[in-house]
Protein backbone atom coordinates (compact mmCIF):
# COMPACT_ATOMS: atom_id res chain seq x y z
CA UNK A 1 0.00 0.00 0.00
CA UNK A 2 2.84 2.31 0.78
CA UNK A 3 4.36 1.59 -2.64
CA UNK A 4 1.12 2.40 -4.39
CA UNK A 5 1.15 5.76 -2.68
CA UNK A 6 4.74 6.52 -3.47
CA UNK A 7 4.72 5.77 -7.18
CA UNK A 8 2.68 8.75 -8.45
CA UNK A 9 4.58 11.06 -6.14
CA UNK A 10 7.88 9.87 -7.52
CA UNK A 11 6.55 10.21 -11.06
CA UNK A 12 5.51 13.81 -10.49
CA UNK A 13 8.85 14.55 -8.92
CA UNK A 14 10.74 13.04 -11.85
CA UNK A 15 8.51 14.86 -14.35
CA UNK A 16 9.20 18.20 -12.67
CA UNK A 17 12.94 17.58 -12.78
CA UNK A 18 12.87 16.69 -16.46
CA UNK A 19 10.67 19.67 -17.27
CA UNK A 20 12.95 22.02 -15.34
CA UNK A 21 16.03 20.81 -17.20
CA UNK A 22 14.15 21.05 -20.49
CA UNK A 23 13.11 24.63 -19.71
CA UNK A 24 16.69 25.73 -19.10
CA UNK A 25 17.80 23.85 -22.21
CA UNK A 26 15.12 25.60 -24.25
CA UNK A 27 16.08 29.06 -23.00
CA UNK A 28 19.82 28.54 -23.43
CA UNK A 29 19.28 26.78 -26.75
CA UNK A 30 17.21 29.66 -28.10
CA UNK A 31 19.86 32.11 -26.98
CA UNK A 32 22.60 30.14 -28.76
CA UNK A 33 20.40 29.69 -31.83
CA UNK A 34 19.82 33.43 -32.18
CA UNK A 35 23.44 34.33 -31.58
CA UNK A 36 24.84 31.74 -33.99
CA UNK A 37 22.34 32.77 -36.68
CA UNK A 38 23.43 36.38 -36.33
CA UNK A 39 27.11 35.41 -36.26
CA UNK A 40 26.97 33.12 -39.31
CA UNK A 41 24.79 35.33 -41.49
CA UNK A 42 26.45 38.53 -40.40
CA UNK A 43 30.01 37.37 -40.77
CA UNK A 44 29.88 37.00 -44.54
CA UNK A 45 29.14 40.69 -45.12
CA UNK A 46 31.83 42.03 -42.82
CA UNK A 47 35.00 43.43 -44.35
CA UNK A 48 37.03 46.58 -44.74
CA UNK A 49 34.50 48.23 -47.01
CA UNK A 50 31.71 47.37 -44.58
CA UNK A 51 33.29 49.25 -41.69
CA UNK A 52 34.77 52.21 -43.54
CA UNK A 53 32.20 53.19 -46.17
CA UNK A 54 28.97 55.00 -45.63
CA UNK A 55 25.58 53.53 -46.59
CA UNK A 56 24.26 54.06 -50.10
CA UNK A 57 20.70 54.90 -51.13
CA UNK A 58 18.26 52.05 -51.75
CA UNK A 59 19.18 49.96 -54.75
CA UNK A 60 22.71 51.29 -55.16
CA UNK A 61 25.04 48.34 -54.58
CA UNK A 62 28.10 48.45 -52.36
CA UNK A 63 28.72 50.70 -49.42
CA UNK A 64 29.12 49.94 -45.75
CA UNK A 65 27.66 50.91 -42.42
CA UNK A 66 30.34 53.27 -41.13
CA UNK A 67 28.04 56.29 -40.87
CA UNK A 68 25.41 54.31 -38.98
CA UNK A 69 28.00 52.85 -36.61
CA UNK A 70 29.40 56.31 -35.92
CA UNK A 71 25.87 57.68 -35.49
CA UNK A 72 24.99 54.96 -32.98
CA UNK A 73 28.15 55.66 -30.99
CA UNK A 74 27.42 59.41 -31.00
CA UNK A 75 23.79 58.96 -29.99
CA UNK A 76 24.66 56.53 -27.20
CA UNK A 77 27.48 58.69 -25.88
CA UNK A 78 25.17 61.71 -25.99
CA UNK A 79 22.54 59.79 -24.05
CA UNK A 80 25.09 58.88 -21.38
CA UNK A 81 26.20 62.52 -21.08
CA UNK A 82 22.61 63.69 -20.67
CA UNK A 83 21.42 60.92 -18.34
CA UNK A 84 24.28 60.07 -16.00
CA UNK A 85 24.74 63.28 -13.93
CA UNK A 86 21.08 63.87 -13.06
CA UNK A 87 20.40 60.17 -12.55
CA UNK A 88 23.29 59.75 -10.13
CA UNK A 89 22.28 62.94 -8.30
CA UNK A 90 18.71 61.68 -8.07
CA UNK A 91 19.96 58.37 -6.71
CA UNK A 92 22.01 60.26 -4.13
CA UNK A 93 18.95 62.16 -2.98
CA UNK A 94 16.92 58.97 -2.54
CA UNK A 95 19.70 57.14 -0.72
CA UNK A 96 21.37 59.89 1.32
CA UNK A 97 18.80 62.54 2.19
CA UNK A 98 16.13 60.58 3.98
CA UNK A 99 14.08 63.37 5.49
CA UNK A 100 11.05 63.09 3.19
CA UNK A 101 10.21 59.41 3.27
CA UNK A 102 6.83 59.57 1.59
CA UNK A 103 8.02 61.83 -1.19
CA UNK A 104 11.00 59.54 -1.70
CA UNK A 105 8.71 56.51 -1.88
CA UNK A 106 6.58 58.27 -4.48
CA UNK A 107 9.60 59.17 -6.61
CA UNK A 108 11.00 55.67 -6.26
CA UNK A 109 7.68 54.33 -7.46
CA UNK A 110 7.75 56.74 -10.41
CA UNK A 111 11.22 55.59 -11.34
CA UNK A 112 10.17 51.94 -11.17
CA UNK A 113 7.16 52.62 -13.36
CA UNK A 114 9.30 54.63 -15.78
CA UNK A 115 11.66 51.66 -16.06
CA UNK A 116 8.79 49.54 -17.30
CA UNK A 117 7.34 52.14 -19.65
CA UNK A 118 7.46 50.89 -23.25
CA UNK A 119 10.34 52.48 -25.14
CA UNK A 120 8.09 53.28 -28.08
CA UNK A 121 6.19 55.71 -25.82
CA UNK A 122 9.46 57.36 -24.86
CA UNK A 123 9.94 57.91 -28.58
CA UNK A 124 6.51 59.55 -28.89
CA UNK A 125 7.15 61.71 -25.83
CA UNK A 126 10.51 63.01 -27.03
CA UNK A 127 9.05 63.52 -30.50
CA UNK A 128 6.49 65.84 -28.93
CA UNK A 129 8.88 67.81 -26.75
CA UNK A 130 11.97 67.98 -28.99
CA UNK A 131 11.21 67.13 -32.62
CA UNK A 132 7.97 69.09 -33.01
CA UNK A 133 9.23 72.37 -31.43
CA UNK A 134 12.57 72.36 -33.30
CA UNK A 135 10.96 71.22 -36.52
CA UNK A 136 13.48 68.52 -37.38
CA UNK A 137 14.58 65.05 -36.45
CA UNK A 138 18.01 64.92 -34.90
CA UNK A 139 20.58 62.71 -33.26
CA UNK A 140 20.28 64.92 -30.19
CA UNK A 141 16.58 64.07 -29.85
CA UNK A 142 17.53 60.40 -30.10
CA UNK A 143 20.11 60.87 -27.34
CA UNK A 144 17.45 62.54 -25.20
CA UNK A 145 15.07 59.62 -25.77
CA UNK A 146 17.71 57.07 -24.80
CA UNK A 147 18.60 59.25 -21.81
CA UNK A 148 14.97 59.10 -20.63
CA UNK A 149 15.21 55.30 -20.78
CA UNK A 150 18.54 55.24 -18.94
CA UNK A 151 17.57 57.73 -16.25
CA UNK A 152 15.39 55.51 -14.01
CA UNK A 153 17.70 52.52 -14.40
CA UNK A 154 20.78 54.44 -13.25
CA UNK A 155 18.75 56.16 -10.53
CA UNK A 156 17.64 52.87 -9.00
CA UNK A 157 21.04 51.16 -9.21
CA UNK A 158 22.71 54.23 -7.72
CA UNK A 159 20.28 54.20 -4.83
CA UNK A 160 20.75 50.48 -4.24
CA UNK A 161 24.53 50.70 -4.42
CA UNK A 162 24.73 53.68 -2.06
CA UNK A 163 22.36 51.87 0.27
CA UNK A 164 24.94 49.12 0.65
CA UNK A 165 27.60 51.53 1.90
CA UNK A 166 27.82 51.10 5.69
CA UNK A 167 26.65 54.05 7.79
CA UNK A 168 29.89 53.96 9.77
CA UNK A 169 31.66 55.28 6.69
CA UNK A 170 29.30 58.26 6.42
CA UNK A 171 29.61 59.02 10.09
CA UNK A 172 33.40 58.82 10.05
CA UNK A 173 33.57 61.20 7.11
CA UNK A 174 31.26 63.69 8.83
CA UNK A 175 33.18 63.32 12.08
CA UNK A 176 36.33 64.35 10.27
CA UNK A 177 34.59 67.63 9.60
CA UNK A 178 33.73 67.09 5.97
CA UNK A 179 30.68 68.83 4.62
CA UNK A 180 27.76 66.63 3.67
CA UNK A 181 28.49 67.21 -0.02
CA UNK A 182 32.10 66.19 0.25
CA UNK A 183 31.32 63.19 2.44
CA UNK A 184 28.76 62.01 -0.08
CA UNK A 185 30.83 62.51 -3.19
CA UNK A 186 34.34 61.74 -1.96
CA UNK A 187 33.58 58.94 0.49
CA UNK A 188 30.19 57.33 -0.05
CA UNK A 189 30.08 57.54 -3.85
CA UNK A 190 33.71 56.67 -4.14
CA UNK A 191 33.37 53.52 -2.12
CA UNK A 192 30.39 52.48 -4.24
CA UNK A 193 31.98 53.46 -7.54
CA UNK A 194 32.15 49.97 -9.00
CA UNK A 195 28.47 49.47 -8.41
CA UNK A 196 27.65 52.85 -9.91
CA UNK A 197 29.75 52.11 -12.97
CA UNK A 198 28.04 48.74 -13.36
CA UNK A 199 24.62 50.36 -13.34
CA UNK A 200 25.68 52.97 -15.88
CA UNK A 201 27.31 50.48 -18.24
CA UNK A 202 24.45 47.98 -18.07
CA UNK A 203 21.93 50.69 -18.86
CA UNK A 204 24.19 51.80 -21.72
CA UNK A 205 24.27 48.29 -23.13
CA UNK A 206 20.52 48.15 -22.87
CA UNK A 207 19.88 51.36 -24.78
CA UNK A 208 22.55 50.95 -27.44
CA UNK A 209 20.43 48.36 -29.22
CA UNK A 210 17.18 50.20 -28.56
CA UNK A 211 15.28 50.82 -31.77
CA UNK A 212 11.70 51.97 -31.30
CA UNK A 213 12.42 55.46 -29.89
CA UNK A 214 14.93 56.15 -32.67
CA UNK A 215 12.22 55.71 -35.30
CA UNK A 216 10.56 58.87 -33.97
CA UNK A 217 13.69 60.87 -33.21
CA UNK A 218 16.82 60.05 -35.21
CA UNK A 219 15.11 58.58 -38.28
CA UNK A 220 17.77 57.56 -40.78
CA UNK A 221 20.00 59.07 -43.42
CA UNK A 222 22.72 57.92 -45.76
CA UNK A 223 24.94 60.87 -44.81
CA UNK A 224 27.70 60.92 -42.23
CA UNK A 225 26.37 62.02 -38.84
CA UNK A 226 27.58 65.62 -39.16
CA UNK A 227 24.11 66.98 -38.49
CA UNK A 228 23.83 65.37 -35.08
CA UNK A 229 22.18 68.46 -33.61
CA UNK A 230 19.75 69.30 -36.37
CA UNK A 231 19.35 66.56 -38.97
CA UNK A 232 18.22 62.95 -39.20
CA UNK A 233 21.16 60.85 -38.06
CA UNK A 234 22.18 57.43 -39.32
CA UNK A 235 22.18 54.66 -36.72
CA UNK A 236 22.46 50.88 -36.70
CA UNK A 237 19.13 49.78 -35.20
CA UNK A 238 17.05 51.77 -37.69
CA UNK A 239 19.34 50.61 -40.49
CA UNK A 240 18.61 47.01 -39.54
CA UNK A 241 14.88 47.68 -39.47
CA UNK A 242 14.90 49.45 -42.83
CA UNK A 243 17.10 46.93 -44.58
CA UNK A 244 15.31 43.90 -43.20
CA UNK A 245 11.69 44.95 -43.67
CA UNK A 246 11.52 47.55 -46.41
CA UNK A 247 14.00 46.20 -48.90
CA UNK A 248 13.57 43.53 -51.56
CA UNK A 249 17.33 43.35 -52.23
CA UNK A 250 19.23 40.31 -51.03
CA UNK A 251 22.40 42.39 -50.73
CA UNK A 252 20.67 44.76 -48.32
CA UNK A 253 19.44 41.86 -46.21
CA UNK A 254 23.07 40.74 -46.00
CA UNK A 255 24.13 44.21 -44.92
CA UNK A 256 21.34 44.12 -42.36
CA UNK A 257 22.73 40.90 -40.90
CA UNK A 258 26.19 42.45 -40.80
CA UNK A 259 24.78 45.45 -38.94
CA UNK A 260 22.90 43.09 -36.62
CA UNK A 261 26.13 41.28 -35.83
CA UNK A 262 27.86 44.62 -35.14
CA UNK A 263 25.11 45.76 -32.75
CA UNK A 264 25.01 42.40 -30.99
CA UNK A 265 28.77 42.34 -30.49
CA UNK A 266 28.70 45.93 -29.21
CA UNK A 267 25.89 45.24 -26.75
CA UNK A 268 27.23 41.92 -25.51
CA UNK A 269 30.75 43.30 -25.12
CA UNK A 270 29.54 46.05 -22.82
CA UNK A 271 27.18 43.71 -21.01
CA UNK A 272 29.59 40.82 -20.42
CA UNK A 273 32.49 43.15 -19.71
CA UNK A 274 30.46 44.85 -17.02
CA UNK A 275 29.38 41.61 -15.43
CA UNK A 276 33.01 40.52 -15.16
CA UNK A 277 33.88 43.77 -13.39
CA UNK A 278 30.94 43.24 -11.08
CA UNK A 279 31.97 39.70 -10.27
CA UNK A 280 35.42 40.90 -9.29
CA UNK A 281 33.75 43.14 -6.79
CA UNK A 282 31.99 40.18 -5.20
CA UNK A 283 35.26 38.30 -4.89
CA UNK A 284 36.83 41.33 -3.25
CA UNK A 285 34.33 41.28 -0.41
CA UNK B 1 30.10 75.83 3.19
CA UNK B 2 26.74 75.02 4.68
CA UNK B 3 25.14 77.03 1.93
CA UNK B 4 26.87 74.89 -0.69
CA UNK B 5 25.54 71.83 1.08
CA UNK B 6 22.05 73.16 0.67
CA UNK B 7 22.57 73.85 -3.01
CA UNK B 8 23.82 70.30 -3.51
CA UNK B 9 20.86 68.90 -1.67
CA UNK B 10 18.38 70.90 -3.70
CA UNK B 11 20.15 69.97 -6.92
CA UNK B 12 19.87 66.30 -6.02
CA UNK B 13 16.24 66.76 -5.08
CA UNK B 14 15.53 68.48 -8.38
CA UNK B 15 17.03 65.55 -10.25
CA UNK B 16 15.02 63.07 -8.22
CA UNK B 17 11.88 65.08 -8.86
CA UNK B 18 12.58 64.59 -12.58
CA UNK B 19 11.42 60.99 -12.18
CA UNK B 20 7.99 62.13 -11.05
CA UNK B 21 7.84 64.96 -13.57
CA UNK B 22 8.73 62.63 -16.45
CA UNK B 23 5.98 60.27 -15.37
CA UNK B 24 3.45 63.11 -15.31
CA UNK B 25 4.87 64.53 -18.53
CA UNK B 26 4.22 61.28 -20.37
CA UNK B 27 0.56 61.32 -19.47
CA UNK B 28 0.10 65.02 -20.17
CA UNK B 29 1.92 65.04 -23.50
CA UNK B 30 0.24 61.94 -24.85
CA UNK B 31 -3.19 63.11 -23.67
CA UNK B 32 -2.67 66.54 -25.20
CA UNK B 33 -1.37 65.22 -28.52
CA UNK B 34 -4.22 62.74 -28.77
CA UNK B 35 -6.94 65.16 -27.66
CA UNK B 36 -8.29 65.62 -31.18
CA UNK B 37 -8.95 61.90 -31.52
CA UNK B 38 -10.54 61.71 -28.07
CA UNK B 39 -12.80 64.65 -28.94
CA UNK B 40 -13.80 63.12 -32.28
CA UNK B 41 -14.42 59.56 -31.17
CA UNK B 42 -14.87 59.84 -27.44
CA UNK B 43 -14.57 56.62 -25.48
CA UNK B 44 -15.85 54.81 -28.56
CA UNK B 45 -12.25 55.01 -29.74
CA UNK B 46 -11.38 52.13 -27.45
CA UNK B 47 -14.33 49.95 -28.50
CA UNK B 48 -14.47 50.60 -32.22
CA UNK B 49 -12.88 47.95 -34.44
CA UNK B 50 -12.61 50.07 -37.56
CA UNK B 51 -9.26 51.60 -38.46
CA UNK B 52 -9.52 53.15 -41.87
CA UNK B 53 -7.37 56.18 -42.69
CA UNK B 54 -9.15 56.71 -46.01
CA UNK B 55 -12.47 57.27 -44.22
CA UNK B 56 -10.82 58.99 -41.24
CA UNK B 57 -12.26 56.29 -38.99
CA UNK B 58 -10.02 55.21 -36.16
CA UNK B 59 -10.79 52.58 -33.55
CA UNK B 60 -8.31 51.05 -31.15
CA UNK B 61 -9.92 47.67 -30.63
CA UNK B 62 -7.89 45.64 -33.18
CA UNK B 63 -4.60 46.95 -31.80
CA UNK B 64 -5.70 46.43 -28.20
CA UNK B 65 -6.87 42.90 -28.98
CA UNK B 66 -3.59 42.12 -30.72
CA UNK B 67 -1.62 43.48 -27.79
CA UNK B 68 -3.57 41.46 -25.25
CA UNK B 69 -3.54 38.31 -27.39
CA UNK B 70 0.23 38.32 -28.03
CA UNK B 71 0.86 39.11 -24.37
CA UNK B 72 -1.39 36.26 -23.27
CA UNK B 73 0.31 33.78 -25.62
CA UNK B 74 3.72 34.93 -24.44
CA UNK B 75 2.77 34.55 -20.78
CA UNK B 76 1.20 31.11 -21.24
CA UNK B 77 4.41 29.88 -22.85
CA UNK B 78 6.96 31.77 -20.77
CA UNK B 79 5.47 31.37 -17.31
CA UNK B 80 5.85 27.59 -16.81
CA UNK B 81 9.22 27.65 -18.56
CA UNK B 82 10.50 30.52 -16.41
CA UNK B 83 9.20 28.86 -13.26
CA UNK B 84 10.86 25.54 -14.06
CA UNK B 85 14.07 27.18 -15.23
CA UNK B 86 14.27 29.25 -12.04
CA UNK B 87 13.75 26.10 -10.02
CA UNK B 88 16.51 24.28 -11.90
CA UNK B 89 18.91 27.20 -11.53
CA UNK B 90 18.38 27.59 -7.78
CA UNK B 91 18.68 23.86 -7.10
CA UNK B 92 21.58 23.13 -9.43
CA UNK B 93 25.18 23.06 -8.15
CA UNK B 94 26.45 26.66 -7.88
CA UNK B 95 28.87 26.46 -10.81
CA UNK B 96 26.34 24.97 -13.23
CA UNK B 97 23.60 27.24 -11.96
CA UNK B 98 25.82 30.30 -12.26
CA UNK B 99 26.91 29.63 -15.83
CA UNK B 100 23.45 28.67 -17.05
CA UNK B 101 21.94 31.59 -15.13
CA UNK B 102 24.20 34.00 -16.97
CA UNK B 103 23.30 32.28 -20.23
CA UNK B 104 19.59 32.79 -19.56
CA UNK B 105 20.26 36.41 -18.58
CA UNK B 106 21.96 36.92 -21.94
CA UNK B 107 18.55 36.44 -23.56
CA UNK B 108 17.55 39.71 -21.93
CA UNK B 109 20.64 41.47 -23.23
CA UNK B 110 20.01 40.72 -26.91
CA UNK B 111 18.45 43.84 -28.49
CA UNK B 112 14.84 43.48 -29.55
CA UNK B 113 15.60 44.36 -33.16
CA UNK B 114 17.81 41.26 -33.33
CA UNK B 115 14.90 39.15 -32.11
CA UNK B 116 12.82 40.79 -34.81
CA UNK B 117 15.28 40.01 -37.54
CA UNK B 118 15.71 36.43 -36.35
CA UNK B 119 11.95 36.10 -36.20
CA UNK B 120 11.52 37.45 -39.71
CA UNK B 121 14.20 35.40 -41.44
CA UNK B 122 14.39 32.25 -39.31
CA UNK B 123 11.34 31.71 -37.13
CA UNK B 124 8.59 32.84 -39.51
CA UNK B 125 9.66 30.55 -42.38
CA UNK B 126 10.05 27.72 -39.89
CA UNK B 127 6.55 28.35 -38.54
CA UNK B 128 5.12 28.44 -42.04
CA UNK B 129 6.80 25.30 -43.31
CA UNK B 130 6.80 23.08 -40.27
CA UNK B 131 5.08 24.24 -37.10
CA UNK B 132 1.84 25.62 -38.44
CA UNK B 133 1.18 22.76 -40.91
CA UNK B 134 1.92 20.36 -38.07
CA UNK B 135 -0.51 22.07 -35.72
CA UNK B 136 -3.25 22.64 -38.27
CA UNK B 137 -3.06 19.53 -40.43
CA UNK B 138 -1.15 16.76 -38.72
CA UNK B 139 -2.71 17.31 -35.31
CA UNK B 140 -5.97 18.34 -36.94
CA UNK B 141 -6.30 21.43 -34.76
CA UNK B 142 -7.15 23.53 -37.82
CA UNK B 143 -10.80 22.69 -37.29
CA UNK B 144 -10.82 24.66 -34.04
CA UNK B 145 -12.08 28.15 -34.72
CA UNK B 146 -9.34 29.89 -32.73
CA UNK B 147 -6.53 28.19 -34.64
CA UNK B 148 -7.51 28.35 -38.29
CA UNK B 149 -6.27 26.62 -41.40
CA UNK B 150 -4.70 29.49 -43.26
CA UNK B 151 -1.20 30.45 -42.30
CA UNK B 152 1.79 32.26 -43.73
CA UNK B 153 4.25 32.17 -40.87
CA UNK B 154 3.37 35.61 -39.58
CA UNK B 155 0.73 36.49 -37.04
CA UNK B 156 -0.23 36.32 -33.39
CA UNK B 157 1.31 32.94 -32.61
CA UNK B 158 4.74 33.77 -34.04
CA UNK B 159 4.79 37.13 -32.28
CA UNK B 160 3.71 35.48 -29.03
CA UNK B 161 6.50 32.92 -29.30
CA UNK B 162 9.16 35.57 -29.76
CA UNK B 163 7.72 37.62 -26.91
CA UNK B 164 7.80 34.53 -24.71
CA UNK B 165 11.53 34.18 -25.35
CA UNK B 166 12.08 37.85 -24.61
CA UNK B 167 10.20 37.98 -21.30
CA UNK B 168 11.40 34.61 -20.02
CA UNK B 169 14.69 35.92 -18.56
CA UNK B 170 12.91 38.75 -16.71
CA UNK B 171 10.35 36.47 -15.08
CA UNK B 172 13.03 33.87 -14.40
CA UNK B 173 15.25 36.44 -12.65
CA UNK B 174 12.47 37.58 -10.31
CA UNK B 175 11.49 33.99 -9.53
CA UNK B 176 15.07 33.02 -8.75
CA UNK B 177 15.22 35.82 -6.21
CA UNK B 178 11.97 34.64 -4.68
CA UNK B 179 13.07 31.00 -4.50
CA UNK B 180 16.34 31.92 -2.84
CA UNK B 181 14.38 33.92 -0.28
CA UNK B 182 12.41 30.89 0.94
CA UNK B 183 13.90 30.12 4.36
CA UNK B 184 16.00 26.97 4.26
CA UNK B 185 14.37 25.84 7.52
CA UNK B 186 10.96 25.61 5.86
CA UNK B 187 12.30 23.67 2.93
CA UNK B 188 14.37 21.33 5.03
CA UNK B 189 11.49 20.62 7.39
CA UNK B 190 9.39 19.61 4.42
CA UNK B 191 12.10 17.29 3.15
CA UNK B 192 12.43 16.02 6.69
CA UNK B 193 8.84 14.78 6.82
CA UNK B 194 9.35 12.97 3.54
CA UNK B 195 8.13 15.41 0.89
CA UNK B 196 9.41 14.98 -2.63
CA UNK B 197 11.03 17.88 -4.41
CA UNK B 198 7.81 18.36 -6.40
CA UNK B 199 5.80 18.72 -3.22
CA UNK B 200 8.31 21.06 -1.64
CA UNK B 201 8.20 23.23 -4.76
CA UNK B 202 4.44 23.41 -5.06
CA UNK B 203 3.44 23.45 -1.39
CA UNK B 204 6.31 25.33 0.21
CA UNK B 205 8.35 27.42 -2.21
CA UNK B 206 5.45 28.51 -4.38
CA UNK B 207 3.14 29.23 -1.46
CA UNK B 208 5.82 31.19 0.31
CA UNK B 209 6.79 33.25 -2.69
CA UNK B 210 3.45 33.60 -4.44
CA UNK B 211 3.47 37.38 -4.22
CA UNK B 212 6.96 37.60 -5.64
CA UNK B 213 5.95 35.26 -8.42
CA UNK B 214 2.99 37.53 -9.16
CA UNK B 215 5.39 40.48 -9.22
CA UNK B 216 7.52 38.61 -11.74
CA UNK B 217 4.46 37.86 -13.84
CA UNK B 218 3.54 41.52 -13.93
CA UNK B 219 7.10 42.52 -14.87
CA UNK B 220 6.96 40.07 -17.77
CA UNK B 221 3.50 41.32 -18.72
CA UNK B 222 4.72 44.90 -18.84
CA UNK B 223 7.62 43.93 -21.09
CA UNK B 224 5.40 41.98 -23.46
CA UNK B 225 2.78 44.73 -23.71
CA UNK B 226 5.15 47.41 -24.86
CA UNK B 227 7.59 45.43 -26.97
CA UNK B 228 7.76 47.00 -30.41
CA UNK B 229 10.43 45.84 -32.80
CA UNK B 230 10.31 42.07 -32.33
CA UNK B 231 6.55 42.13 -32.76
CA UNK B 232 6.60 44.58 -35.66
CA UNK B 233 8.73 42.22 -37.75
CA UNK B 234 6.56 39.15 -37.42
CA UNK B 235 2.97 40.12 -36.65
CA UNK B 236 1.99 41.01 -40.20
CA UNK B 237 0.73 44.53 -39.38
CA UNK B 238 -2.89 44.22 -40.41
CA UNK B 239 -5.21 46.63 -38.66
CA UNK B 240 -8.29 44.47 -38.42
CA UNK B 241 -9.69 42.19 -35.77
CA UNK B 242 -7.69 38.94 -35.70
CA UNK B 243 -9.91 35.87 -35.96
CA UNK B 244 -7.52 33.15 -34.91
CA UNK B 245 -4.01 32.45 -33.69
CA UNK B 246 -2.53 32.23 -37.19
CA UNK B 247 -4.06 35.53 -38.29
CA UNK B 248 -1.94 38.53 -39.05
CA UNK B 249 -2.73 41.32 -36.63
CA UNK B 250 -1.09 44.31 -35.01
CA UNK B 251 -0.34 45.57 -31.53
CA UNK B 252 -0.47 49.10 -30.18
CA UNK B 253 3.30 49.45 -30.19
CA UNK B 254 3.64 47.98 -33.68
CA UNK B 255 0.90 50.27 -35.03
CA UNK B 256 2.73 53.28 -33.60
CA UNK B 257 6.06 52.30 -35.13
CA UNK B 258 4.56 51.26 -38.45
CA UNK B 259 2.15 54.12 -39.17
CA UNK B 260 3.64 57.13 -37.45
CA UNK B 261 5.91 58.35 -40.24
CA UNK B 262 3.14 58.62 -42.83
CA UNK B 263 0.37 59.77 -40.52
CA UNK B 264 -0.84 63.32 -40.09
CA UNK B 265 -3.88 65.18 -38.85
CA UNK B 266 -6.51 63.02 -37.22
CA UNK B 267 -4.58 59.79 -37.79
CA UNK B 268 -1.54 61.10 -35.97
CA UNK B 269 -3.75 62.24 -33.14
CA UNK B 270 -5.34 58.78 -33.06
CA UNK B 271 -1.88 57.25 -32.82
CA UNK B 272 -1.12 59.41 -29.80
CA UNK B 273 -4.44 58.34 -28.31
CA UNK B 274 -3.34 54.72 -28.83
CA UNK B 275 -0.11 55.62 -27.08
CA UNK B 276 -2.09 56.90 -24.12
CA UNK B 277 -4.02 53.63 -23.95
CA UNK B 278 -0.75 51.70 -23.91
CA UNK B 279 0.69 54.02 -21.28
CA UNK B 280 -2.35 53.53 -19.05
CA UNK B 281 -2.14 49.73 -19.44
CA UNK B 282 1.56 49.66 -18.71
CA UNK B 283 1.17 52.02 -15.75
CA UNK B 284 -1.48 49.77 -14.21
CA UNK B 285 0.66 46.69 -14.66
CA UNK B 286 3.82 48.32 -13.32
CA UNK B 287 1.92 49.60 -10.31
CA UNK B 288 0.66 46.07 -9.63
CA UNK B 289 4.16 44.65 -10.08
CA UNK B 290 5.60 47.19 -7.63
CA UNK B 291 2.84 46.45 -5.15
CA UNK B 292 3.49 42.70 -5.12
CA UNK B 293 7.27 43.02 -5.14
CA UNK B 294 6.99 45.54 -2.31
CA UNK B 295 4.88 43.06 -0.34
CA UNK B 296 7.52 40.33 -0.68
CA UNK B 297 10.21 42.81 0.23
CA UNK B 298 8.29 43.80 3.36
CA UNK B 299 7.77 40.16 4.23
CA UNK B 300 11.44 39.44 3.87
CA UNK B 301 12.13 42.33 6.18
CA UNK B 302 9.91 40.80 8.86
CA UNK B 303 11.50 37.39 8.69
CA UNK B 304 15.10 38.41 8.81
Amino acid sequence: MLKKNLFPRKCKDRALKVFAAAAVAAAVGAMLWILTTVAIRGFSSIGMEFFFNSTRPFGVPGGGIANALLGTLLITAGAALIAVPPAVAAGIWLAEFRDHRQLAALLRFSANVLMGTPSVLVGLFVYMILVVPTGNFSGLAASAALAVIMFPVILRTTEDMLGMVPDALRESALALGMTRTRATLAVVCKSARKGLLTGILLSLSRVSGETAPLLFTAMFSDAWPTGYFSEPTANLPVLITEYATNSPFESMHRMGWGAALTVTVLVLLINLGTRIIFREKHHGH
Amino acid sequence: MLKFDNIFKWFCFGCAALAGLLMLGFFIQLAAAGSEAWRTFGLGFVTSARWNPAEQQFGALPAITGTLATTAIALVIALPLAFAAALFLTEAPPVVGGVLGHAVDLLAAIPSVIYGMWGLFVLAPLMQEHVQPFLADTLGLGGLSFIGTEYNGFGLLTAGLILALMILPYICAVMRDVFIMTPAVLRESAYGIGCTRYEVTIDIVMRYGIRGILGGVFIGLGRALGETMAVLFVIGNVTSMPENLFDSATTIAATLANNFAEADGLERSALFALGLVLLAMSFGIQAAAQYYLHLTGARRGEKC
